[in-house]
């Protein structure tokens, strides 16, 4: 009976590992190949490769679109990152520690963009950029502002979810024994409720720069001529071509955002948060 | 250091009364416990004077200014919570400065007397560690350092012992009570642990309901129950229903006829504490006598505790020290009970 119990456990457990080890290849197949193809020599991509060569990678720094289009994706998810903090931030505070009628609604309505198809979102925005201009007469489509504030948009979701899951899962005495020992609210704040909820902001951060920086669907309907972001880049580029650059820059965006995440596990266990 | 009048404070959540009609006169140095079950409103009473909840009407008094709707921040109030509330991102020195910090003491006097503060809670080798890094008893006595640091009109502790465990519970006790005389601390405490409010308090607070229901030393809770609730609270009583039928004779459901102190006709609850009863050989005289059989008995170690059957609606708890040399009854053993007339409580409802 014993021996039968014990190899049932053990047989789960390898169960358990097959699953995982093919939920994880599955998650990494695409990213291997497309490693893989970073580096072949031909360029025309087949197999098996004919040899292999950095020349793709050294291609990069030449090609004007694809620096610049980092560079504009850089500062636009920078920049988004930035206000989408300022205003979730304070979103989450109020969300968690307010009761008022349509609560709960306004918790949902900030976390739509997450849901929302990156397609309708923009040709939403698309639309009111095109109402918002005739109405106001101010260049709208197709601005830097127009873009940045979609982006906001992705970003919000971010802050908010985790900016929530830190403000419910924190001891709201420690606030109340800072006001006890002198602090008003505002100092509270800045105080003792900031550092408690830092790594979920350093999270939200990271996930709604990510988020940003990858966008394609609703950038394509709110850039403006020559503002062109880097996964728009890519876009263009393979409507032309299919050699291993595309491969090369993917790679490189890949490290660029794995390189985001180890920096910011240093400072907050990001398993801790999500 | 300083008095707390607390004067007719009322606080309502719509129609629910959390706290209603408290008046509360704690005298400069006093260690006063709040004491209740959960939901009688000695939490709230607590945070009505800490300054995190305002009352919906009466006023609070503290050293004779009227703090009513002072926010915490401005009232000097050491507050000590059941979960320590240190934080958790600051280490001990850090956290004991924070209320000097406050207070903007200047830099170059703080490290003196965040070390004095800790050395009065004998944790001032550890001022380096962060909260985490500490036991449960210490981090309660950094909450505890923290709390006095600044030298305080009031101490407040919200159930500080209760995620202690029992044996460091009693240390802490001790070691609380001790500094709070030293230090001469008014002091208001909530607790939900009789045990805890007796050994501690200077005087005691009965709340249930929103209502304070009696205020006392520990001998006048424990002698003179004002109503019931607090002779069921406090300590142990065996509740007996019936009527008074004559001045001094109080007759039961079951049909006995007890012996009673004078109080006016009509029905009643007799009150009697089961450590007042007495067990008694067949000869003895008592004003009280009546015969029963043991049904059950638990052992308690110093004591026994028999349930004895006197009538059909009535069976009492008699508490009897164990010793050795008296051999105690077992169950379904023939047993007379006896007690004085003066011994029981009686209380109209």
């Amino acid at each position: 009976m014993a021996q039968g119990r014990i190899d049932t456990r053990r047989l789960g457990r390898f169960a358990l590992r097959g699953v995982a080890s093919l939920s994880m290849a599955y998650l990494l197949l695409p990213l291997f190949f497309v490693t893989w193809l970073a580096f072949f020599a031909q360029e025309i991509p087949s197999f098996p490769p004919e040899g292999y060569s950095f020349k793709w990678f050294r291609a990069i720094p030449g090609n004007d679109r694809f620096v610049s289009g980092f560079l504009l994706s850089l500062e636009v998810a920078a920049i988004a990152t930035v206000i989408g903090l300022m205003l979730g931030v304070p979103a989450a505070v109020g969300l968690v520690r307010l009761r008022f009628t349509g609560r709960e609604a306004a918790s949902n309505l900030l976390l739509l963009p997450l849901v929302v198809p990156g397609i309708v979102l923009g040709i939403a925005l698309y639309v009111f950029h095109v109402e918002a201009e005739l109405m106001t007469e101010l260049p709208i489509l197709g601005s830097f502002g127009g873009l940045i504030a979609g982006h906001v948009l992705i970003v919000i979701p971010w802050t908010v979810r985790l900016v929530t899951a830190s403000l419910v899962g924190m001891d709201r005495s420690i606030e109340e024994a800072a006001q006890s020992l002198g602090a008003d609210r505002l100092t509270t704040f800045r105080r003792v409720t900031m550092p408690a909820i830092l790594p979920g902001m350093v999270a939200a951060a990271m996930f709604g720069f990510i988020s940003s920086f990858g966008n394609l669907e609703m950038s394509l309907f709110i850039v403006g001529p020559g503002r062109t972001t880097l996964p728009i880049a890519i876009l263009q580029y393979l409507e032309w071509k299919i050699d291993p650059t595309i491969a090369a820059v993917s790679v490189l965006q890949i490290l660029f955002i794995a390189a985001a995440m180890l920096l910011t596990d240093r400072f907050v266990r990001i398993s801790r948060v999500v | 250091m300083a008095r707390l009048q607390i004067d007719r404070v009322t606080k309502s959540y719509g129609e629910l009364k959390a706290v209603d009609d408290a008046t509360l006169d704690v005298a400069n140095g006093e260690f006063l416990v709040l004491l209740g079950p959960s939901g009688c409103g000695k939490t709230t009473t607590l945070r009505m004077v800490a300054g995190f909840v305002e009352p919906t009407s009466g006023t609070i008094r503290l050293d004779g200014n009227d703090v009513t709707t002072l926010p915490p921040w401005k009232r000097n109030a050491g507050l000590v919570f059941q979960s320590y509330a240190l934080f958790p991102h600051l280490t001990v020195n850090q956290n004991v400065a924070f209320g000097l910090e406050m207070r903007k003491v200047p830099a170059a006097d703080m490290p003196k007397k965040v070390a004095e503060a800790l050395r009065l809670v004998r944790l001032d080798h550890l001022g380096e560690r962060l909260p985490r890094q500490l036991s449960g008893g210490q981090q309660q006595r950094v909450a505890l350092a923290r709390a006095l640091v600044f030298h305080p009109d009031i101490l407040l502790l919200d159930e500080p012992l209760s995620n202690l465990d029992a044996k460091l519970r009693q240390d802490v006790r001790v070691e609380i009570r001790e500094l709070q005389r030293k230090l001469g601390l008014t002091t208001v405490m909530v607790t939900h642990d009789q045990e805890e409010a007796l050994t501690m308090a200077d005087r005691l607070v009965v709340m249930s309901e929103g209502r304070i229901r009696q205020v006392g030393t520990q001998h006048d809770l424990y002698e003179r129950p004002a109503d019931r609730f607090v002779a069921d609270f406090v300590g142990r009583s065996n509740f007996i229903e019936g009527r008074i039928e004559a001045p001094g004779k109080f007759v039961s459901k079951g049909g006995l006829a007890i012996a009673c102190a004078d109080g006016p006709p009509g029905s009643a609850v007799l009150a009697l504490r089961p450590e007042r009863v007495a067990i008694v050989g067949s000869g003895e005289p008592a004003d009280n006598r009546f015969e029963g059989r043991v049904e059950f008995l638990s052992y308690l170690g110093a004591a026994i505790d028999l349930h004895v059957r006197l009538s059909p609606a009535e069976r009492l708890i008699v508490q009897l020290p164990n010793r050795p040399e008296s051999a105690a009854p077992k169950i379904g053993d023939a047993v007379t009970l006896a007690w004085s007339r003066t011994t029981a409580r009686i209380f109209h409802d």
